[in-house]
């Protein structure tokens, strides 16, 4: 950072200090509701969910593969292969959000194309694995569930389209040679590692079972009602998986990698709760934004309010995860269903600095055909996702 | 001996730039590591998985942070 950039925002930092409004209620009102929103959110999604979610993400960095994926988006991979791997692919290549703009520009220009190169910058983003979990905790499965086969089908369909419009360019162009990918050591049998990740999975699954409402009886209350005890079995399972099948350093090393993800991530999501506390509120409470401007904008189910979401979504940067907790708020304010999952969908997938690196990678004209793409595509599923939710 | 880190500069890239520069002042090595972070650089290397670290323009590894350790070893090999 240059002196000058560290000045202006000393600078701007004085300002806000100097101009704070401490005098008004109004203002009073969304600072203690930043408060109490991270107080909520220390209190109900760190410990259960955060943590164990930063171990399957560490597990996954370390202990699968990623070679054995990016094979199949090789010029010689089939092309139905290629964009199947780059639909879901996401979830183990992109636990790291740096990564995604350097596999699109490999996959694009030295693998399979254009098309499975797109559908991976799409989905890949929307489906990584903490993104997932954190949005099936703090907004429910049904979101967790409509992100991830959301981003999964759509990002097949803008990735073909993509290919279609830019037929002629895309055989004219050659790719120029393949990539190598460097094959590691010794791998796990599968079973062992299927063993070791749904240990984890369960403990992830069972350790957040929602409350039964009065109404529910039966097996998903007795759950309930059992679950610490269930949630102690898989730690069990888990113990006795690292201490006889993992060496030490193996321990060490997915420890070491879990604890990058939740240094890189924590900070940002702090503050992503802090400004969305601050901005909209909790539920049934008002923030600095009105509830009334939020339901006029992306309220109920029109067309206008998810396609309104969508561009909000496409242009806006979100920091990994953060896009959850400021969901979450909009919905408080009264944010519809739709909408919201239009903004899920083209939020991560784009934001106004990401698109300038697609833009040195694929040029201007492809760009903008794909900016316009996914905001439609996400217009059209949050259209859908909020007919079928209501 | 040139070595390289490419990746677009996540922290994830910084702690293998960190290891690196670990490992060459304990081995006692007057090398500076560089950083390679423009996006068609990285693609024309063949690199897919950030962050990778290239000596002497050989692909080394791709996509994981190296221990010091690891490194040490490595760096010492490429030397004799």
């Amino acid at each position: 950072m240059s002196n000058r950039s560290r000045f202006l925002i000393i600078v701007v930092l004085f300002l806000v200090c100097y101009f704070l409004p401490t005098g008004l209620l109004s203002f009073r009102n969304p600072v203690f509701e930043a408060l109490a929103l991270v107080k909520w959110y220390a209190r109900r999604h760190v410990v259960l969910c955060l943590v164990p979610a930063f171990f399957i993400a560490g597990a996954i960095s370390v202990f699968i593969s990623q070679a054995s994926v990016i094979r199949y988006f090789g010029t010689q991979a089939r092309k139905i292969v290629a964009y199947s791997v780059a639909s879901v692919s996401g979830s183990i290549l992109a636990v790291c959000s740096c990564t995604v703009l350097p596999l699109f520009s490999g996959i694009y220009r030295r693998g399979a194309g254009l098309g499975p190169a797109i559908t991976f910058l799409y989905s890949g983003p929307a489906i990584n694995i903490l993104a997932i979990i954190f949005t099936a905790r703090v907004l429910g499965w049904q979101f967790g569930f409509a992100r991830v086969i959301g981003a999964v089908i759509f990002s097949v369909v803008v990735g073909l389209l993509m290919h279609l419009i830019f037929l002629k360019e895309e055989k004219r162009r050659h790719s120029q040679g393949n990539f190598v990918v460097p094959q590691k050591g010794t791998e796990r049998p599968l079973w062992k590692n299927a063993l070791y990740f749904g240990s984890m999975v369960g403990i992830l699954v069972f350790a957040n079972w929602a409350r039964p409402t009065s109404a529910d009886t039966g097996a998903w209350a007795a759950v309930y009602y059992f679950r610490w005890i269930i949630v102690f079995l898989f730690a069990l399972l888990l113990t006795y998986i690292l201490v006889k099948w993992f060496k030490k350093e193996e321990i060490n090393r997915w420890v070491f990698s879990s604890w990058g993800f939740a240094l890189q991530i924590l900070p940002l999501l702090f503050l992503g709760v802090l400004v969305a506390g601050f901005l909209l509120g909790r539920v049934g409470h008002e923030g600095v934004i009105p509830s009334g401007i939020v339901e006029d904008l992306v309220g109920g189910n029109s067309l206008f309010a998810n396609f309104f979401a969508s561009v909000f979504g496409a242009f806006m940067y979100f920091a990994t995860l953060t896009e959850v907790p400021i969901l979450k708020g909009l919905l408080g304010s009264g944010m519809g269903k739709g909408p919201a999952l239009a903004l899920l969908l083209a939020g991560p997938a784009l934001s106004l600095p990401n698109m300038l690196v697609i833009r040195s990678v694929i040029g201007t004209r492809k760009t903008i055909v794909y900016v316009s793409l996914v905001i439609i595509m996400s217009t059209i599923s949050g259209i859908i996702f909020g007919i079928l939710v209501r | 001996m040139k070595i390289q880190i490419y990746g677009r500069g996540c922290p994830r890239c910084h702690d293998l730039a960190r290891n690196a520069e670990i490992a060459l002042r304990e081995l006692g090595r007057d090398v500076q590591v560089q950083h390679v972070t423009d996006i068609s650089k990285i693609t024309e290397k063949g690199v897919m998985l950030t962050p990778a670290l290239i000596i002497d323009d050989d692909i080394i590894s791709e996509g994981s942070i190296l221990a010091v350790e690891e490194l040490k070893k490595i760096i010492e090999s490429r030397s004799k």
